[in-house]
C-alpha cells in the first residue's frame, strides 16, 4: 500500500515545518522529489539528508513568473506526478489595521502561484493521464480566525478551486485534493506564547499540536494510487478541533 | 491528401478514439467526433507539439472542425 516509487513529486515550500515532513515522508515512500522554497542552503541540507532521487530548485513563488519558471526545470529533469502546494506566508493582524499590501501578498502567494504552479503542472498531467494536486489549506479556511482575514480567504479560496480542478479534470486521471491542517508544531506556531498554546491545546480533542508528519501521512495517502477515487476533498487533520 | 491533413486526422484518431472513416475534413470535433472541451483543449496541444507551431488562444477557439485544423496549420506552419 501507498508505494510511490513510480513516482516523481514536487514540494513548496519543503524549507518549512511541514513542508520538509511532507518530503522526507514522500520520500520515505519511494518517490522522487523536487524539492523548492526560498532559502537555499535549508533546501540543500534537506537534499543532502534524503540522499538520492532529489532535485533541487529555489524559487520565490511570489514572483510572478517563478511557477512557470519552476514547473519548466522540475520537468526538464522528469514527469511531475504529484504536486503538494504546500508553500505558504502569514501577515496576521487585525483587519482593521491590515494594509492591502499585506492582504495581496498573502492571496499571492498563498492561492494565486498556487493556482499558476497547478496550471502549468496540468498539461503534463494530462498527457500522462495521471495526476496528483495537492493543496496545503488550513483549518481556519474553514473555520475563520481574527487577525487572519487575508489567510483564511486564500485558504477557503484553495477549497474551491481545489473543487473546479477536481471537476475539469477527473476524466483524465487526475485528483486535486485538499489536506487542512489544525494546529501544527512549527517554527509559524512556535511565536505563540505559553498562555495562547494553553488555550488552544484546551480545544483540540487530541490533546496535542500536531506534528508535520501527521499532515505528511494525510498527503502521503492523496498521492498514493489507492486514493484514485478520491478527488475535490479537503481532510482536516487537526486533531479534532475543528470537526467538519 | 496533404501529408498535413494525413498527420491532423491520426492525431484525431489517437486523441478521440474514433474510427478513421469518421474524421472527415467538414467532422466537427465537439457535435460529430465527442470531443468535450478539455479534449479540444487536448488536441490543440497535440497539434502545436506534432508541427512546432503555437496556437494562440483566440485561433484555437476558432478551431471547430478537421479543416479548421489543417488549413491552420498549412497557413502557419
Amino acid at each position: 500500500m501507498f508505494d510511490l516509487s513510480a513516482r516523481r513529486a514536487l514540494v513548496t515550500g519543503a524549507t518549512g515545518g511541514i513542508g520538509e515532513a511532507i518530503a522526507r515522508a514522500l520520500h520515505a515512500r519511494g518517490a522522487s522529489l523536487v524539492i523548492t522554497g526560498r532559502r537555499e542552503e535549508v533546501l540543500a541540507k534537506l537534499a543532502a539528508e534524503l540522499g538520492d532521487r532529489v532535485q533541487v530548485v529555489v524559487a520565490d513563488l511570489a514572483e510572478p513568473d517563478a511557477a512557470e519558471r519552476l514547473m519548466k526545470e522540475a520537468e526538464a529533469a522528469g514527469p511531475v506526478d504529484v504536486l503538494v502546494n504546500n508553500a505558504g506566508i502569514t501577515r496576521d493582524m487585525l483587519a482593521m489595521r491590515m494594509k492591502d499590501e499585506d492582504w495581496s501578498a498573502v492571496i499571492e502567494t498563498n492561492l494565486s502561484a498556487v493556482f499558476r504552479l497547478s496550471r502549468a503542472g496540468l498539461k503534463g498531467m494530462m498527457k500522462r493521464r495521471h495526476g496528483r494536486i495537492i493543496n496545503i489549506g488550513s483549518v481556519v479556511g474553514a473555520t475563520g480566525n481574527a487577525g487572519q482575514a487575508n489567510y483564511a480567504a486564500a485558504k477557503a479560496g484553495l477549497v474551491g478551486m481545489t473543487k473546479a480542478l477536481a471537476a475539469e479534470l477527473g476524466s483524465r486521471g487526475i485528483t486535486v485534493n485538499c489536506v487542512a491542517p489544525g494546529f501544527i508544531d512549527t517554527a509559524m506556531t512556535q511565536k505563540l506564547d505559553e498562555k495562547q498554546r494553553d488555550s488552544l491545546l484546551g480545544r483540540i480533542p487530541a490533546g496535542r499540536l500536531g506534528a508535520g508528519a501527521d499532515i505528511a501521512a494525510a498527503v502521503v495517502y492523496l498521492a498514493s494510487d489507492e486514493a484514485a477515487y478520491v478527488t475535490g476533498q479537503t481532510l482536516h487533520v487537526n486533531g479534532g478541533m475543528a470537526m467538519i | 491528401m496533404s501529408d498535413i491533413a494525413e498527420r491532423v486526422k491520426k492525431i484525431v484518431v489517437e486523441h478521440l478514439g474514433v474510427e478513421e472513416a469518421k474524421v472527415q475534413e467538414n467532422a466537427s470535433f465537439v457535435d460529430d467526433l465527442g470531443a468535450d472541451s478539455l479534449d479540444t483543449v487536448e488536441l490543440v496541444m497535440a497539434f502545436e507539439e506534432e508541427f512546432g507551431v503555437e496556437i494562440p488562444d483566440d485561433a484555437a477557439e476558432k478551431i471547430l472542425t478537421v479543416k479548421d485544423a489543417i488549413d491552420f496549420i498549412k497557413a502557419n506552419s
